[in-house]
C-alpha cells in the first residue's frame, strides 16, 4: 500500500485521518498516486491538480524520502520505499502566507 | 415557527447563526469548513435547507459544499467550471491582453423555483449555471463572448462576477455586474447580454459614454419592483428606474459615496442601505464611525443610523456581499465587518446589536427567514 500524508486542510475536506493508504498499480508514479487519491476521496478531485490544466497547484510540494519532487515530471517512477510503502509521500501546502 | 438563519462567510470558514422570530438570542455554530475562505453561502428560495457554499484556498483551489439540512451537513459538489469555446483574453492592471483563467466562485445565486438549479458568478469574470443541484456546470458564454470582453479589467480584488440578479417573475430577465467592467442584462435568460451602464460616470475613464469599464460594486432591487435597480458604485450611489437603461446618482447627504455593499428593506422598495465608507484607498468608515445610511425615498436624503454601533475609533470595512435583509416585520438588517462581527437590526435600522462579534474577516453575508 502506498502511504499518502495529506495537509491539514485536506484532511478536513476528506474527512481523512493524518495518514492515508492506498492501493496503487504500477507504475506507482505522482500521477497513478494522485489519480488512486481522487479516486478514493472524489470530494480532493481538482484540489491538487488544476482541472483545466491538470497541472499541480503551484502552492503545493511533493516530498518523497527527503526530497522535493515536485518539480519530477508525473510519469516519473517514485523512489521505491514510496512504492513498497516504507516511506509515505507528502504533499505539503507552500507556507506563503495566510 | 418563525426562525431567522444568517449565513456567514468568512476568510477562515462558514458560520450559522440561528435565532427565533425575535431576533434577540443567536445560536453560532462553526466554523464550517475551518481554514478555509468561504465567499459566499445561499439558500434556495425554494427549499431553504438546500445551502450551497462556495470554499476557496489560493493552495487548493475551488470547491463547492451544498447542504439539504440547513448547514448541519455538507457534501462536496462539482467544483469544475470550465470556460465554453475560445477562452480569448481580458485587460491586466497594465492594459495588456490577459488569457481568461478560472481562480473562484464569488457569488451563488439558487433559482427562485428550483432548488436543483443555482447560478455562480466567478472571477475571471463569468456566469456559470447548474440545473443539478451544483454537480455539472455550463458556462452561460454569451455574456463573456458578447464583444466587450476584451476590454474589461480587473478591480483591485480580482475580475469578479459579484452579483446576479434573477427577475422574480420573468426568469428570462437577470442582472449582473462585474467589477470593473460594469453592470449587464438578459433577456433571454442568460443566452445573450448587453452592458447597462448608461449614466454611470468614473473618472479614471475619459469616455462619459464608456459602455464598460466602470467598477461596479454591488447591485439591489427590490423583488415587487424588479424595474427599479440600486448600486453602489466604486464611488456614487445610483438609481435606474428602467431597467438598467439609465442611472442617476442618488448619492445626496452621504458623507462619503464610495462603499460596498447596498441593500433595500423587505417590505418597502423605496427604502434603501447603504454604508459610506470614506475611500478607495482607506477602507474604513469617515472619522472612524461605523454609520448604515437609511434612505426611505428612494435615494437622496440619507438619514445616519447609529445606535448601537460603535462611534468612535473603528476602522473596518463591509464587504460588498455582507449585508442581507430578512423578511420579518419589521424588517431585519443584517451586515458583516472585516473585523468579525455581525451586526443585527430588527427594527429597519433604527438599533443595532452584534449578534457575533469576534469572527475572522467577514465576506458575506445571507439571511433566510424561516416558517
Amino acid at each position: 500500500m502506498i502511504r499518502v500524508i495529506l495537509p491539514p486542510q485536506l484532511r478536513l475536506l476528506a474527512r481523512a485521518g493524518y495518514e492515508v493508504k492506498l492501493a496503487v498499480d504500477a507504475p506507482v508514479t505522482q500521477k497513478t498516486v494522485i489519480d488512486a487519491l481522487e479516486g478514493r476521496y472524489p470530494m480532493l478531485s481538482g484540489t491538487l491538480r488544476d482541472p483545466a490544466t491538470g497541472q499541480r497547484r503551484p502552492r503545493l510540494r511533493l516530498f518523497a524520502c527527503q526530497e522535493d519532487i515536485s518539480h519530477a515530471s508525473p510519469d516519473a517512477p517514485l523512489p521505491d520505499a514510496v512504492a513498497t510503502g516504507a516511506e509515505p509521500l507528502l504533499i505539503v501546502g507552500a507556507i506563503s502566507g495566510g | 415557527m418563525t426562525g431567522i438563519r444568517v449565513l456567514v462567510g468568512t476568510r477562515k470558514g462558514a458560520f450559522i447563526l440561528n435565532s427565533d422570530g425575535e431576533r434577540r438570542h443567536w445560536d453560532v455554530s462553526g466554523p464550517h469548513f475551518g481554514g478555509w475562505e468561504i465567499y459566499h453561502v445561499k439558500g434556495s428560495p425554494a427549499n431553504p435547507d438546500r445551502l450551497y457554499a462556495s470554499q476557496t484556498s489560493s493552495w487548493f483551489g475551488q470547491v463547492l459544499q451544498r447542504s439539504d439540512d440547513g448547514g448541519k451537513t455538507w457534501e462536496t459538489a462539482g467544483n469544475e467550471f470550465a470556460y465554453e469555446g475560445e477562452t480569448g483574453t481580458h485587460q491586466w492592471y497594465d492594459g495588456t491582453p490577459r488569457p481568461w483563467e478560472f481562480k473562484r466562485v464569488w457569488h451563488l445565486e439558487p433559482s427562485p423555483g428550483d432548488p436543483d438549479t443555482v447560478y455562480a458568478g466567478v472571477e475571471d469574470a463569468a456566469l456559470f449555471r447548474s440545473d443539478d443541484a451544483g454537480q455539472t456546470w455550463r458556462e452561460l458564454a454569451g455574456l463573456r463572448q458578447h464583444g466587450t470582453g476584451p476590454q474589461w479589467q480587473p478591480g483591485a480584488g480580482g475580475m469578479c462576477l459579484h452579483t446576479i440578479l434573477l427577475h422574480p417573475q420573468d426568469a428570462s430577465r437577470m442582472y449582473i455586474a462585474i467589477s470593473a467592467a460594469g453592470a449587464f442584462r438578459s433577456d433571454d435568460g442568460g443566452a445573450s447580454w448587453r452592458p447597462i451602464n448608461r449614466g454611470l460616470k468614473s473618472e479614471y475613464i475619459p469616455d462619459p459614454q464608456a459602455d464598460v469599464g466602470h467598477c461596479v460594486h454591488r447591485l439591489a432591487m427590490h423583488p415587487a419592483r424588479p424595474e427599479v435597480l440600486f448600486m453602489q458604485k466604486h464611488w456614487d450611489v445610483m438609481r435606474s428606474d428602467d431597467g438598467g437603461e439609465s442611472w442617476h446618482e442618488i448619492s445626496g447627504n452621504l458623507p462619503s459615496d464610495f462603499g460596498f455593499v447596498v441593500e433595500v428593506h423587505a417590505h418597502e422598495p423605496d427604502t434603501l442601505y447603504v454604508i459610506p465608507i470614506k475611500s478607495d484607498y482607506e477602507h474604513y468608515p469617515p472619522e472612524g464611525r461605523l454609520r448604515v445610511y437609511r434612505s426611505r425615498s428612494g435615494g437622496n436624503e440619507w438619514q445616519a443610523l447609529t445606535s448601537g454601533l460603535p462611534q468612535q475609533d473603528c476602522y473596518v470595512n463591509v464587504l460588498r456581499d455582507a449585508m442581507a435583509v430578512d423578511s420579518l416585520d419589521p424588517c431585519g438588517v443584517y451586515f458583516g465587518t472585516t473585523g468579525g462581527q455581525v451586526y443585527a437590526s430588527s427594527d429597519a435600522g433604527d438599533n443595532w446589536t452584534p449578534i457575533v462579534r469576534d469572527l475572522p474577516a467577514v465576506l458575506s453575508v445571507e439571511v433566510q427567514t424561516l416558517s
